[in-house]
């Protein structure tokens, strides 16, 4: 059988950090500030988790201080767009570079290892049902975020602040705290997102280990239009295509087959709903005209 | 005279630019000293390692694909467009010169030439497939691009390792190219006429840049999109145009990577260096300006080698150079700079 149980469950496994990151990348989107910092984020969470994990021996002291220490690096993007406004492209890109780096010269100073740090003693998160707690944790946020989004007053503001932000200052509503706040939740569902893939998938840290997971995340946001449950959509079909290509592996497929799937699947996912609805994509926003 | 000259040492340190560089070179020396090591010892080892006798035809080699990938970055970045897709371009350029290099039927020098253009041609057409991608389906380019990039690296990955394969070697890599069909190198060093290519194709840029009516367009574009389209710039036809020249010129980094030593295309061997991301760096520290790129290149070849040599003689992770490099992104990106005010009152005291 291709399609059972275990497909599933390894498409929830692999759906997760995908979907926390994405999140984020919404909430900023619906603020207005446009985050390709997702990668870079992802990443310092997955080094902080192992590290105070091994440290600590503990995984959720882990997955806090992750969250933590990825709130404290999205600092740069709030303090660089919003308040300094500087261009969220480029600081993204270099915030994801300086991730790369500083992860793998904290891997060589704090380990003393090149490539992986791999240890038996390392803490990994309980399964519950075969998932982390923060896959279940994933999908309550999913909730949260949809219900904030569309039914509370911050969410609403912080909305006002992304479509009209002069408009949400004339009423009060200061746009520069609100995007702050949506860049320090992002950065918390990336620490988490890490977190989740350094202890939750797998127990180890390898160099660059978000591989572009966060560039995905970012077109998940696109294609689920920025709206919780469009992301978590997006997010499934990304996880299905990488557990398919896990799948096909078992098979006989080479790996550099199934490696590549989630990408094309991604891009040929947004090519047909973009397709359609391109008009309404806002350049300022997405990037494509800057 | 004198108040004249201060005036612009003290406006060149204002720029962002030199305030970014300068913050980078700080902040390195503050990890440094958290590792322990010594930061003028450690960046002496950077300068003399990497610039010295022994590490200069290193520095020159990384040099020619750093400028190459900083200007296939630079030239879309002047009309405003990002093209993330630098590695599979160069990857496709890499594998295709390997390709022709070992099945061209024509003699030696044609076939240099040959895989030359062959590695050009297909990384212009895979970046024209990103450009298509934005202009008929609504993809911003940076995403395709980047999106785009994996699966062009699996392919050569896969090519590498399994069809092409050199049978017999347990290293993921092609069989050697056949004799002469190579770049000439300089003397004994590993330099060859590839440096000469991506500073001619520099020479290039610099010229459309400064005396073309295109080079013109370019920049209008980046100023402002929408007076440049109101001025009748045709804003698809120009990013096709540019994605392809920036991805020909991403191939012809692949394809010199190729024809150098070790005259073959081994899986990982030109991205695993990061020339992709180092030659972005570069671009956007010289807001793609064609003599600031090649400045700015030059600048990060010489912190890539020299990372080296320091982590010899200190044993300070190489990886701190690429630290340096991305805080000086992030000091520019925020376009932080000394304020004013502060200039002000030194000047006065001067």
């Amino acid at each position: 059988m291709f399609f059972d149980s275990d497909l599933l469950l390894s498409a929830l496994r692999a759906l997760t950090p995908i979907l926390l990151a994405a999140l984020g990348g919404a909430i900023c989107e619906r603020a207005g500030v446009f985050n390709i910092g997702l990668e870079g984020m992802m990443l310092m969470g997955c080094f902080t988790a192992v590290a105070t994990s091994w440290f600590t021996g503990s995984p959720w002291l882990g997955v806090l201080a992750a969250a933590l220490a990825a709130a404290a690096y999205s600092l740069i993007l709030a303090v660089g767009t919003v308040t300094l406004r500087g261009d969220a492209v480029v600081l993204g890109v270099a915030m994801n570079l300086l991730a790369v780096g500083l992860t793998s010269f904290l891997l060589r100073t704090v380990f003393g290892v090149q490539g992986t740090f791999d240890d038996p003693s390392l803490a990994g998160l309980p399964l519950i049902g075969g998932l982390s707690p923060l896959a279940y944790l994933s999908w309550a946020a999913v909730a949260v975020a949809a219900v904030m989004l569309s039914r509370h007053v911050w969410g609403l503001r912080l909305r006002g602040v992304g479509e009209a932000p002069d408009a949400a200052a004339t009423l009060g509503v200061s746009p520069a705290k609100y995007k702050y706040a949506a860049v320090l939740v992002s950065g918390v569902l990336c620490g988490l997102a890490g977190a989740q893939l350094a202890l939750g998938n797998v127990t180890l840290f390898t160099e660059n280990m978000t591989a572009g997971r966060g560039w995905i995340a970012v077109v998940a946001v696109m294609l689920g239009r920025a709206l919780p449950l469009g992301v978590l959509l997006a997010a499934l079909l990304f996880g299905l295509a990488e557990a398919a290509g896990f799948r096909l592996q078992g098979l006989g497929l080479p790996q550099q087959a199934t490696d590549a799937a989630p990408y094309v699947v991604t891009l040929g996912a947004l090519f047909l709903t973009t397709a359609r609805r391109r008009r309404r994509i806002r350049p300022s926003s997405t990037g494509a005209a800057s | 005279m004198n108040n004249l000259t201060t005036t612009r040492i003290f406006g060149a340190l204002r720029s962002p630019i030199t305030f970014s560089v300068l913050a980078g070179v700080l902040i390195g020396a503050l990890f440094l000293v958290g590792t322990g090591a010594d930061p003028i010892a450690a960046y002496e080892a950077v300068l003399t390692g990497s610039l010295g006798a022994d590490g200069i035809g290193s520095t020159l080699t990384t040099g020619t694909s750093v400028l190459g990938m900083a200007l296939a970055l630079a030239i879309p970045l002047r009309a405003g467009l990002i093209n993330l897709g630098g590695d599979g371009q160069m990857v496709l350029g890499g594998i295709t010169a390997a390709v022709t290099g070992l099945y061209s039927p024509l003699p030696a020098p044609l076939t240099v030439v040959l895989a030359l253009l062959a590695g050009m041609a297909a990384g212009a057409l895979y970046a024209a497939l990103a450009a298509l991608c934005e202009n008929h389906f609504g993809v911003p380019l940076l995403v395709s691009s980047l999106l785009l990039s994996y699966p062009a690296v699996s392919l050569a990955s896969y090519l590498a390792r399994y069809p092409l394969k050199e049978p017999g070697s347990s290293l993921p890599q092609t069989r050697s190219l056949p004799d002469g069909v190579a770049l000439p190198a300089f003397g004994d060093s590993t330099v060859t006429w590839g440096l000469v290519l991506v500073v001619l194709a520099a020479a290039a840029y610099w010229f459309t840049d400064k005396r073309t009516a295109f080079g013109y367009e370019i920049r209008m574009t980046g100023l402002n999109a929408r007076f440049a389209a109101y001025a009748g710039v045709e804003r698809r036809g120009l990013t096709l145009k540019l994605m392809s020249v920036s991805g020909a010129t991403a191939g012809l980094v692949g394809a010199i990577g190729v024809l150098s030593f070790p005259y073959r295309f081994v899986d990982g061997s030109l991205t695993a260096p990061g020339y992709t991301w180092t030659g972005l760096t570069a671009a956007l520290l010289a807001t793609a300006a064609p003599l600031g790129t090649l400045v700015a290149s030059f600048f990060f070849a010489v912190l890539q080698v020299g990372g080296l040599a320091m982590e010899r003689t200190t044993e300070v992770p190489r990886e701190l150079t690429q630290v340096l490099q991305a805080i000086v992104i992030v000091f520019l990106a925020a376009r932080l700079r000394f304020p004013s005010r502060w200039f002000n009152r030194r000047k006065e005291a001067v």
